[in-house]
């Protein structure tokens, strides 16, 4: 963990170099993410509501997912560049080292920039809290927090699957974006609205929407109390991302030199 | 004429390459689009009386912004001119006997109708494929059509004239990247990209149309589907050209003078 802390540290000093760029790309972040809730704000000004839910609840809802993404963003960065390591040859250098490999992996690379969504989300998270969109109890804002860490957990599967893909095709695969930089602009609803088929894929295939559409009915009253647990189950996800892994690393073979 | 023309002809079988690229940007295209239908679907099924446009004009509007993605798209950059401009590479382009600015405009229009070329047969067939109200319908008239690639092509001549200047200022700022980040924030926003222009509040819309930006997609895709009518082609392509011309006028003037302010270093 020590290591860890110092590798973040590393990664926040070299980004804080160059002061000017890096307020300019955390601004272009803000910015992009800002854009995709205005069209939220846009259209419930015309409509007022849709599937019954209100602009503090879609806030709420777009807050959660934008949280987990960025929170798994920050620290997962490492992932995304993984086709780079392993066409530089920078992972056999890795396996010589006595630590282990997932963690050294994602120590390589860090987003800093990520953090400004980071704080965009918790702002966004504080209005809607105090917007009166759920009737708050402490078990409430126990699932709320569930939602926010195991969604980060989810987006962590992701860019886990994303990044275990290139063991195979030396390659990332740009339709994995439909899973990696989708949801961040299409959670902005929750999943139901989007019709069944949508609200099943991402219930028994990649559980997004066990971190937001089903806690999310809890939250808001709609449904039973066990919808809240939902996001616990979602981890389940991680299993078969952490097998996939393993079988990448054990079918590596150095591109040597 | 001709060396722009030959030149433009070189740039699009450069970009023509890139083939299996194209074809994996396009199920992700597909998915973009189809996700963005579900959604006005929701929002049609329960309030149908409050849509400012028909269902199918959505759809037809949804499906031509994901095939021509990236011949309006302005996070579309040509980053080797702005490297030339930043690195000073540029003085070699000096020493050929062109236009710099013609030749600028030449390879970014080139470079966008590649992209744009590769991407749009597939989604334009599966499209027109899919069951009304969801799919992408031909405009009842010929003469809507006729305007539509009309002001499709003044549509890319603004966008590219609108890059230009950006790399025209180029060569007064240290790092364009914050012009570049709020251009294509104002352009989502203003240009019809997050939500198509007529569902935006009032006061803003008529804003959002006067500016640039409204400029953009916004007019050849309204008028295909015939949103804006016949009767209006004329006011907005006037608009158009107008801001063809200005940003024309003064990306060239600022290259110009950026290029006699220019000092290269080193040998």
């Amino acid at each position: 963990m020590r290591l860890y802390l110092k590798f973040l540290s590393i990664h926040f000093r070299s980004a804080m170099t160059y002061r000017a760029s890096f307020f300019l790309s955390c601004l272009g972040q803000v910015l992009i993410t800002t854009n995709v809730f205005l069209s939220v704000v846009f259209l419930m000004e015309r409509f007022d509501s849709i599937g019954g839910y209100t602009l503090p609840q879609l806030s709420l809802c777009y807050a959660v997912i934008l949280a987990g993404t960025s929170l798994a963003e920050c620290f997962a960065r490492g992932l995304d560049a993984f086709g780079r390591i392993l066409s530089q040859a920078q992972f056999d250098r890795l396996m010589l080292r006595p630590r282990p490999l997932l963690f050294q992996v994602l120590c390589q690379d860090m987003k800093p920039a990520m953090f400004a969504r980071v704080l965009q989300a918790a702002v966004m998270l504080m209005w809607a809290i105090g917007s009166g969109a759920v009737a708050w109890t402490p078990q409430k804002a126990l699932v709320l927090t569930l939602m926010i860490l195991c969604g980060a957990g989810v987006f962590f599967g992701v860019f886990l699957i994303n990044a275990c893909v290139t063991f195979f095709t030396l390659e990332h695969i740009e339709a994995l974006n439909i899973f990696m930089d989708g949801p961040r602009e299409y959670g902005k609803y929750p999943f139901g609205i989007y019709g069944k088929p949508v609200l099943l894929i991402l219930t028994f295939l990649v559980p997004l929407a066990l971190v937001q559409h089903w806690p999310l009915q809890f939250l808001f009253g709609r449904g039973p109390g066990w919808y809240g647990l939902l996001p616990l189950a979602a981890l389940l996800f991680l299993i078969p991302c952490g097998l996939l892994w393993r079988v990448g690393v054990r079918h590596y073979r150095s591109t040597g030199s | 004429m001709r060396q722009y023309w030959s030149f433009f002809k070189m740039r699009l079988m450069a970009g023509l390459q890139y083939r299996s690229a194209a074809l994996a940007g396009m199920s992700t295209q597909f998915v973009w689009g189809g996700m963005e239908i579900l959604l006005y679907r929701a929002f049609w099924l329960e309030h149908p009386e409050r849509f400012p446009m028909g269902m199918e004009a959505l759809s037809s509007y949804i499906w031509l912004q994901q095939a021509f993605l990236t011949l309006f798209a302005l996070w579309n950059w040509e980053h080797d001119i702005l490297e030339s401009v930043k690195t000073g590479a540029v003085s070699y382009e000096l020493l050929r006997p062109t236009d710099i600015y013609s030749m600028w405009m030449a390879r970014s229009v080139a470079n966008r109708l590649a992209r744009a070329a590769l991407r749009m047969v597939p989604v334009l067939v599966v499209s027109s494929l899919l069951p009304s109200p969801w799919g992408l319908r031909l405009p009842a008239s010929p003469a809507a059509f006729g305007v539509f690639l009309l002001s499709a092509v003044l549509m890319v001549l603004v966008v590219c004239a609108y890059s230009l200047l950006v790399y025209a200022l180029t060569f007064y700022l240290t790092d364009p990247n914050g012009l570049m980040v709020l251009s294509v924030a104002c352009a989502d926003l203003l240009g019809g990209a997050i939500v198509p222009l007529p569902f935006l509040p009032d006061g803003l819309r008529q804003f959002a149309q006067l500016t640039p930006f409204g400029s953009m997609q916004n007019v050849p895709l309204r008028l295909f589907t015939e949103d804006i009518p016949l009767s209006q082609a004329p006011a907005v392509m006037g608009l158009q050209v107008f801001w063809i011309v200005t940003l024309i006028t003064a990306g060239y003037l600022l290259t110009q003078k950026g290029l006699r302010r220019a000092v290269i270093l080193g040998g």
